[in-house]
């Protein structure tokens, strides 16, 4: 049975510390674009700490919610890439082929998350961060949209060494950047198709919903909603 | 018909052809000034990067994807226009229909340069295309923009067939009336054609075959390019009435630039007999139908968009009809209808100076409309935290610009190498039993206008 990957999101634990962003960037080689283009709306975090705040100063709360890509089930920007780009793998994911893409942004414009991101320019790093890419994660050229892979990186090494090894996976086997660094562990990544894995047994959660539910993309990640007020 | 009459109208029609003056070739390079500037810019983006354009995250698609529907907008002018003129057999096309006809032939080369200007990797713009590969995948026909390649290159073929198919009689008289190269180049072109009645039969049948194909293809090629925005689940994009929505609109902004294009070769061609105001009357009152037919679409859309009270849907319609999009939407609303709406409705202001004013307003309030569809729903998408805004950046605007300039430059070189009233039509036209030409037709005879 293939794995069906998901992501679960305790809103309660989130601190909105931001190293599930850092460590993103670390992990996938994004490069970062520096105040000015960043002041233009050029900044590219495959996941993102979106802050909403609630009530009137001094009564006021802070709400945190991490959004990567929901690896929809039906995903809009799927249907719409022209050079399938864009496409679904066999194991449920959202993939994104660089190296098929030309660039229309029509799958951002279809995203309803606003989780994609163009290269406007050819990536560039400060000195000496530039030393420290991922071998493992390409660099993606000017003119091609990017976006959260959860990792795939990491899941098709895991995959291959249990493979190589002859065993199963098992729950907690794989984790993204972002699950790794989450040390409130808000984040908790794993298979959808295990009924005993953790992510599934918090999707099932009623304190479970979906992102943006209403539009009926189905998504593959669970926030669990927020219950104390800090 | 009159011999001295038809020698008259070769001599009128062709004139523009045979003779050129200086401003001709001021003109021309002023224009191609313009244009290599815009092609330039366009490398310039190419080279130093997309993020030379104002384009952000959120708003991936601005100017040029305006551009884009602008233009394959204004193509609907000609082929539609002047097919369903011919149908219908309206007496007063004939001077018309080859100036329209053009007209969609240069905005359509125009506007599907667009999808590839606006491309982060336009140099790889052929993977649109299904061809057998290395790749060995074909191109993703669920996506529109796929849909697009073969809506835009389906009506580019059948509008330059449509085009060139009455233009071959009149090859045909310039081959005859010249000397030198333009005999020789012009007698290429002709195909042969030597006036027979087989080839006059086959020449009419051809051009009604093409007048009917012709409409279905140009309603679709507009539906299409709505499906590119209906498609997506984007608030106020996701709409079901954005196909005639475009298809109307398109239709009204080419009649538009039809006058404008009209009034232009009546001013600098001298074309006052040919061009009459009876014409501009007539296209002011289908530019007047068309008015009318856009602002029920947009109350359409407004309204039930406003009762449904749809929570993202409201933003995009606040953000329009009262935030920073309000002046903007205002200035559309005042150019699409208002302006339009009065000039055209009173007969003393439907003159060829109100027509050609109310021309120029639909176009700047079309434009308008185009980018009030795509850029605010992008801005205001679902999530709160995403929400961006759109400035355009100088190369933007300069390729923007630029086209404008193709177009006249485009316009000016046809006008110079082909008659661009069809001679053979306006004879046709001097009908040999006039009580049964249209009323139109009787009132401003040919022959009338030469004194």
């Amino acid at each position: 049975m293939p794995h069906r990957w998901g992501m679960a999101v305790d809103l309660d634990r989130c601190t909105g510390c931001g190293a599930c962003v850092t460590a993103c960037h670390a992990e996938n080689n994004i490069p970062t674009v520096g105040p000015d283009q960043a002041a233009r709306g050029r900044a590219m975090h495959w996941i993102r700490v979106e802050r909403y705040w609630e009530g009137e100063f001094p009564d006021a709360h802070l709400k945190f919610r991490p959004v990567m890509c929901q690896q929809c089930d039906a995903a809009p920007c799927e249907p719409v890439c022209p050079t399938y780009a864009s496409h679904h793998t066999e194991e449920g994911l959202n993939a994104q082929v660089y190296n098929r893409c030309i660039g229309t942004r029509y799958c951002a414009n279809a995203c309803p998350y606003n989780v994609r991101f163009f290269d406007f320019f050819n990536p560039q790093w400060p000195k000496p961060l530039h030393l420290q890419l991922n071998p493992d994660v390409s660099v993606r050229e000017v003119g091609v949209m990017e976006k959260c892979t959860f990792c795939v990186q990491r899941i098709n090494a895991v995959e291959i060494d249990a493979k190589a090894a002859k065993r199963e996976l098992e729950d907690g086997d794989v984790k993204p950047a972002c699950v790794q660094s989450c040390s409130a562990k808000a984040l908790v990544f794993g298979d959808l198709n295990d009924p005993e894995s953790v992510v599934s047994r918090l999707s099932r959660s009623p304190r479970g919903a979906k992102l943006l539910d209403d539009l009926g993309t189905l998504p593959k990640v669970t926030y669990l909603s927020k219950q104390t007020q800090a | 018909m009159n011999q001295a009459l038809a020698q008259r109208l070769s001599d009128d029609l062709l004139r523009p052809m045979l003779h050129t003056s200086w401003r001709f070739y001021a003109l021309v390079a002023c224009l191609g000034a313009i244009v290599a500037m815009g092609i330039g810019t366009w490398f310039y983006q190419m080279y130093m990067g997309f993020g030379m354009t104002g384009i952000n995250m959120p708003i991936y698609w601005a100017f040029y994807i305006t551009n884009f529907v602008f233009w394959i907008g204004i193509s609907h002018a000609g082929t539609l226009i002047s097919a369903i003129l011919r149908l219908v057999n309206a007496g007063w096309r004939r001077p018309v229909t080859r100036c329209a006809e053009v007209i969609t032939v240069f905005a359509l080369m125009i506007g599907a340069m667009f999808p590839i200007i606006h491309l982060g990797r336009p140099w790889l713009f052929f993977w649109l295309m299904p061809y057998p590969s290395n790749r060995m995948i074909w191109p993703n026909f669920r996506s529109p923009l796929v849909w697009d390649f073969f809506a835009i290159s389906t009506y580019l073929t059948g509008s330059v067939l449509f085009l060139l198919l009455p233009m071959i009689p009149d090859f045909a008289l310039v081959r005859d009336k010249t000397t030198g190269w333009r005999r020789r180049i012009y007698g290429k072109l002709a195909l042969g054609w030597q006036g027979t009645t087989k080839q006059w039969h086959r020449l009419e049948s051809a051009m009604q075959i093409m007048a009917i194909a012709i409409i279905p293809v140009a309603v679709s090629v507009h539906t299409i390019v709505s499906f590119d925005f209906s498609m997506a689940p984007v608030p106020m994009w996701h709409s079901t009435m954005f196909g005639p929505y475009f298809v109307a609109g398109a239709i009204f902004s080419g009649i538009a630039a039809l006058i404008i294009a009209m009034a232009a070769l009546r001013k600098f061609l001298h074309m006052e007999e040919y061009l009459h105001p009876i014409h501009f009357q007539n296209l002011g009152k289908l530019l007047l139908m068309m008015c009318l037919l856009w602002a029920y679409f947009i109350f359409a859309e407004r309204l039930t968009t406003w009762y449904g009270n749809e929570q993202s849907e409201m933003e995009v319609f606040r953000v329009t009809q009262r935030g920073s999009f309000a002046p903007l939407y205002w200035t559309m609303i005042v150019c699409n209808f208002v302006v339009p709406f009065v000039l055209l409705s009173l007969k003393k202001l439907r003159t060829v100076a109100g027509c050609v004013t109310a021309s120029f307003s639909v176009l700047v309030g079309m434009w308008l409309e185009r980018f009030l569809i795509v850029v605010p729903s992008l801005s205001h998408k679902y999530l709160p935290y995403t929400w961006g805004h759109y400035r355009p950046r100088p190369v933007e605007i300069m390729i923007t610009v630029s086209t404008f300039a193709a177009m006249t430059l485009l316009y000016t070189l046809f006008a110079k190498l082909v008659p661009i009233i069809s001679v053979w039509e306006l004879k046709v036209g001097e009908h040999p039993f006039p009580q049964e030409s249209p009323a139109d037709v009787r009132q401003h005879p040919l022959w009338k206008a030469h004194p």
